[in-house]
């Protein structure tokens, strides 16, 4: 991890980033941008550790992480379950086929006020249209790594003489792991900007919610402090994903 | 003749699962296929729908120009140059998989409220990935087009249109399908918090009234433009040689 960071190319990448932050802070304080449009990145990471420090928004903090997290969780679950059943379906993957190529051209957004009504306004709408935003990226992930499984492994398998169960968990399901975990990244992120997305359209809780609020009272302050707890969480973890999905790449080539 | 068949069978399964969710969840929560369509059909013949049409195509066709013509040329000029490429590419990805509504008061306070905050936010949507296909696909072509192009000593414009282009066509149009229904969500999404004009205001306003059938119409009116408009671009893509 520390060498690849500390690459040339890595260390170019973070003067790109603080040469883009000083410049922002530059032409804030210079007054270029007034303050009432964008606060100085300073005075938003000020602004952060205020917010983390008082615990006032602590509430739609959790209140987001839990339902990313129940989301993330249910795409996971259900996306692995039905990539498998299609896999073992090829008549009837035919004919989605068209549905999965197809399906994230659709603005599933729209159909979020569906949900509320079906729902409520909580938790249960938000979740569901995170989670089918996600499970398709999960569902696609999974179908790509059965089918990239090496067929001389299934021989291997054969050779051995091993019985369904025993080769699934042997031989399919590490050969395909690198895959399901690309899903699972894709199945988080979506679901972190499907939470998001539909708190800020209308909810009572969590992160999105609040920076709605916020911008509605004009509360620049809290606003921007919010929003960059989002770009850090967001970064944070999507990196990590990445990180580890590029070591599993990495080490699938070298086979 | 067998893939068409298919579509049929995965339509009319659409509308059975449909229907059966309409029988669970009664007509406060959907309206039934059937009655969606009537209500389409009623609202086609209102010019008030194709007011707000026409808003959100106009806010869409500058949206999706801006996110392919510029995503392009970024890519291409981020892709030339293997480290500015290396460079970029977690810090695109990073912006790719941020949720991009939370900027969405920013993008407000800087283009005040109507159309142009509209595109601003449909071209942040649509932008990135674009570059990002773009940029990934110049740096894997092939060394030795590059080494040809030298060797028949064509110039910088001759390498661009007779190699390059060529080269990275596929990944560029699949780029631009991405492009192309990330920017119509971005558009929308503007329009549900920023507009008085548009489908994504219709969409808001109905949900304000309890107007479940107009959503539902105007959703579906969207789905099938949307999937129409990728099942072109799939079929382009197809038809590229490679």
């Amino acid at each position: 991890m520390n060498r690849r960071v500390f690459s040339r190319e890595g260390w170019i990448r973070l003067g790109v980033i603080a040469a883009f932050v000083i410049a922002f802070e530059a032409f804030c304080r210079a007054g270029f941008i007034p303050r009432t449009v964008v606060l100085p990145p300073s005075d938003m990471a000020v602004s952060l550790w205020h917010i983390l420090q008082t615990g006032e928004y602590n509430k739609d903090i959790l209140s987001t992480l839990r339902n990313v997290a129940a989301s993330a969780v249910l795409s996971v679950t259900f996306g692995f379950a039905l990539g498998v059943i299609l896999h073992a379906l090829p008549r009837m993957r035919a004919t989605l086929e068209p549905l999965l190529a197809s399906y994230y051209a659709v603005p599933t957004f729209m159909f979020y006020p569906v949900f509320i009504v079906m729902f409520g306004v909580g938790s249960g709408a938000i979740i569901a249209i995170a989670v089918l935003l996600s499970v398709v990226a999960m569902i696609a992930s999974t179908l790509t790594g059965l089918d990239r499984i090496p067929r001389v492994l299934r021989k291997t398998a054969a050779i051995y003489r091993m019985g369904t169960a025993k080769r699934a968990v042997l031989i399919d399901f590490p050969a395909a792991a690198p895959y399901l975990f690309t899903g699972i990244k894709l199945a988080f992120a979506y679901a972190f900007i499907g939470v998001i997305a539909s708190e800020f359209i209308l909810s009572g809780q969590g992160i999105g919610y609040a920076i709605a609020y916020a911008y509605n009272n004009f509360d620049n302050r809290n606003m921007y402090g919010l929003m960059l707890l989002v770009i850090l969480l967001a970064t944070a973890a999507n990196t990590a994903l990445d990180t580890i999905d590029r070591r599993m790449q990495s080490r699938m080539r070298r086979q | 003749m067998k893939r068409l068949g298919d579509s049929v069978l995965l339509v009319i399964g659409i509308l059975a699962a449909w229907q059966v969710l309409f029988w669970i969840a009664g007509d406060i929560a959907l309206t039934s296929p059937a009655a969606t369509a009537a209500h389409l059909w009623k609202l086609l013949g209102t010019a008030r729908f194709w007011e707000n049409a026409a808003e959100t195509a106009r806010a869409f066709g500058l949206a999706v120009t801006i996110s392919i013509v510029g995503g392009i040329a970024l890519g291409v000029m981020l892709g030339l140059n293997r480290t500015s490429g290396v460079v970029s590419e977690p810090i695109l990805i990073a912006l790719y998989s941020l949720p991009k509504v939370t900027l969405y008061p920013l993008v407000l306070l800087c283009f005040g409220l109507g159309m142009s905050a509209k595109v601003a936010f449909g071209a942040m949507h649509g932008l990135i990935p674009v570059t990002i296909f773009t940029m990934k696909a110049i740096m894997q072509i092939k060394p030795v087009l590059w080494r040809t192009a030298h060797a028949m000593r064509l110039n910088v414009r001759q390498t661009a249109l007779t190699i390059a282009l060529p080269a990275v066509l596929p990944e560029v149009v699949a780029g631009a399908r991405l492009g192309f229904s990330l920017t119509l969500l971005g558009v929308l999404i503007g329009e549900m918090f920023a507009s008085q004009r548009g489908l994504g205001f219709m969409i808001m306003s109905a949900m304000g009234l309890g107007d479940i059938a107009t959503i539902m119409a105007v959703a579906v009116f969207l789905s099938v433009v949307a999937i129409a408009a990728n099942a072109v671009l799939l079929w382009i893509d197809r038809a590229i040689p490679r």
